[in-house]
């Protein structure tokens, strides 16, 4: 699905290039896909892409799992006019981290998502309209679910990896307990076994501004005006939690956006409430209002220690990945605490595991831009491990 | 990150026997499990306190995670390694005392090497010069030293009496030009430059469980 012939001259050298974004359907009637809550849906699509070539013996594919806002579409570009690349070029490519000479990279969109898997926006077959709030209640590991499907259909067994930070590394870890046989190794990136209470407050005063915003109606907007202003606002409360207070100190600290403004007023005038104005309105025209409350709502509901009796060192036991976990020193929405917990509790189960503070003052956003030791250690924790299953 | 990274290596080499799961603490940038890992395919693991240390053991394809080994090592069950080494590392930790109880409760056996600080040219460094002795032992100057915890063979021995770790071999040494270790029997805590001590952790945790 990956064609190199029509690079235009905006595309950088180093990219995979235009890419095509792929369908898989699932489900079917009279088949269906339990879901965690008891219910049950079908039939289900997985948006997805690929980048670079699976090899004859199928070892070398790694699943991409993104975060709250991601989409299928982690590299390269889809048509020569696009301004930016996929959510992670900057890891994915020949000769990047996730290098595609080398590996078999897949991303989809989870389920609840919107942009291409069947989400509250897709059309509810019951009823012939979009699904809203009738669209059941997911969670991480029925995303992990549906991703398994699409997994099998690309005919692979085995995973060589699953990575993703974020809410991307709670469907890593989720993969290693629910199909530990499938899956070789983990690079778990600046995530947690549980959202912490000061982040599942924040994801609710997210969702509160979309609820509160008249447009909402319910979840039943997809015929009139969606709550733009509701989206908006939570996509800029969102945005503070992945920045660290330093970084944006620096990057803003209190300038104004033209010299001192001459009156007090409430017109925006400082420099970083520009920047999240411009964050949020962004974010409305690419995502689903409904999908922000479901997927920030899989995210709170996420509790590996939950599932296994209160105690993450049950939730390990049986796991049998190599795993890669990072954690940033600013990061306060999932810090670096977080990780250790992991780390720990893999450690008493004498499981492969390798561990690294980053030190960065870039906050949880850490592993979305450029970071020379995110990438040396993923480059290198991959080629070892691929190294390691070549050799068996 | 230990610097002093060949020291003893080719003596911890010899006795650790092929297979066993090692654990090096302070490992640094992984060279010694490296080496045990190839010559003598052990299943080992790291600690290591500094971000590049980890770095470049996952470079090396160690399972390494960065951390102190001052804030304890309970996480880990009781015997759970064949060995822990602890090379060149116990004189910089906060709370040696409390590292070294944790060590024997987790391994089988512990393998813990540490410059002397009672060899010949420390002593007479203190004695005639009246300086914080600086030499190939101890390479830093008083205020830039990660050393905080000086201890000489006889401290060692002392700490172990009365501790109750069982002494199961003591090989003090000195390093010959080429970088290989001499075993120094003669006076060891006057003469070996490093102390070098094999102990018992099943011991240990055995008694301390009946006690």
């Amino acid at each position: 699905m990956m064609t190199t012939e029509n690079i235009g001259p905006g595309l950088i050298e180093d990219s995979v290039g235009l890419v095509e974004p792929g369908y898989y359907t699932f489900a079917e009637p009279p088949g269906d896909l339990p879901l965690r809550c008891g219910k049950k849906i079908g039939p289900v699509t997985i948006a997805f892409e690929t980048y670079g070539s699976l090899n004859e013996k199928k070892n070398n594919a790694v699943l991409i799992t993104h975060a709250l806002s991601g989409t299928a579409h982690a590299a390269g570009y889809h048509s020569i006019h696009d301004r930016y690349p996929g959510w992670w070029d900057l890891y994915i490519g020949p000769g990047k981290p996730f290098d595609t000479n080398r590996y078999f990279i897949i991303c989809s969109n989870v389920i609840g998502g919107c942009n291409g898997s069947t989400g509250p926006s897709s059309k509810n077959p019951v009823t012939g309209r979009p699904y809203g709030l009738d669209f059941p209640m997911i969670t991480i590991e029925d995303m992990v679910r549906a991703q398994w499907h699409l997994i099998k259909h690309l005919g692979i067994e085995k995973l060589l990896a699953v990575a993703g930070g974020s809410m991307g590394g709670m469907q890593a870890l989720k993969w290693t307990i629910i199909y530990p046989d499938m899956v070789n190794s983990v690079v778990a990136i600046a995530t947690s076994a549980s959202l912490s209470a000061q982040g599942i407050a924040l994801n609710e005063v997210g969702r509160q501004a979309i609820m509160n915003d008249p447009n909402w109606s319910g979840g039943d907007y997809y015929t009139s005006k969606p709550p733009d202003a509701g989206l908006s606002l939570a996509r800029m409360i969102g945005h503070i939690t992945y920045l660290s207070d330093k970084h944006m100190h620096e990057k803003f600290g209190r300038q104004f956006m033209d010299s001192d403004p001459s009156e007090y007023d409430f017109k925006t005038s400082f420099m970083v409430e520009t920047y999240l104005h411009q964050q949020g309105i962004k974010f409305v025209d690419r995502f689903d209002a409904n999908s922000y409350l479901y997927i920030t709502r899989a995210i709170d509901f996420f509790d590996l220690k939950k599932d296994f009796n209160g105690n993450l060192i049950n939730a390990f036991e049986n796991v049998s990945a190599n795993f890669l976990v990072i954690s940033f020193t600013s990061d306060w929405l999932y810090p670096s605490s977080q990780s250790r917990e992991i780390v720990h509790a893999l450690r008493v189960n004498e499981k492969n595991v390798i561990y690294t503070d980053i030190e960065t003052d870039r906050g949880h956003d850490a592993f979305l831009i450029e970071n020379p030791a995110l990438k040396k250690n993923i480059t290198n924790f991959l080629m070892r491990e691929f190294e390691k299953i070549s050799s068996q | 990150m230990n610097t002093d990274y060949q020291i003893g290596y080719d003596l911890i080499l010899n006795e650790v026997p092929a297979g066993s799961r090692v654990l090096d603490l302070g490992c640094g940038d992984g060279a010694l499990l490296e080496r045990l890992q190839n010559l003598k395919k052990v299943k080992g693991f790291g600690v290591e306190i500094s971000e590049e240390g980890v770095s470049k053991c996952v470079e090396k394809g160690l399972y390494c995670y960065q951390g102190d080994i001052d804030d304890g090592l309970s996480d880990f069950k009781q015997n759970i390694y064949d060995f822990i080494i602890l090379n060149q590392t116990l004189q910089s930790t906060k709370r040696p005392d409390y590292v070294l109880k944790e060590i024997m409760r987790i391994c089988r056996t512990a393998i813990i090497s540490f410059p002397n600080f009672g060899h010949c040219k420390t002593r007479f460094q203190i004695l005639f010069r009246g300086t914080m002795p600086k030499n190939s032992l101890l390479p830093y100057e008083w205020f830039e030293s990660p050393n905080i915890h000086h201890l000489t063979i006889n401290d060692f021995e002392d700490h172990c009496e009365k501790n109750r770790f069982a002494v199961k071999k003591e090989m003090h040494f000195s390093l010959k030009k080429d970088g290989s270790s001499r075993i120094i029997n003669f006076m060891p805590n006057m003469m070996a430059e490093y102390g070098l001590f094999v102990l018992d952790g099943e011991k240990f945790s055995a008694e301390k469980n009946i006690r």
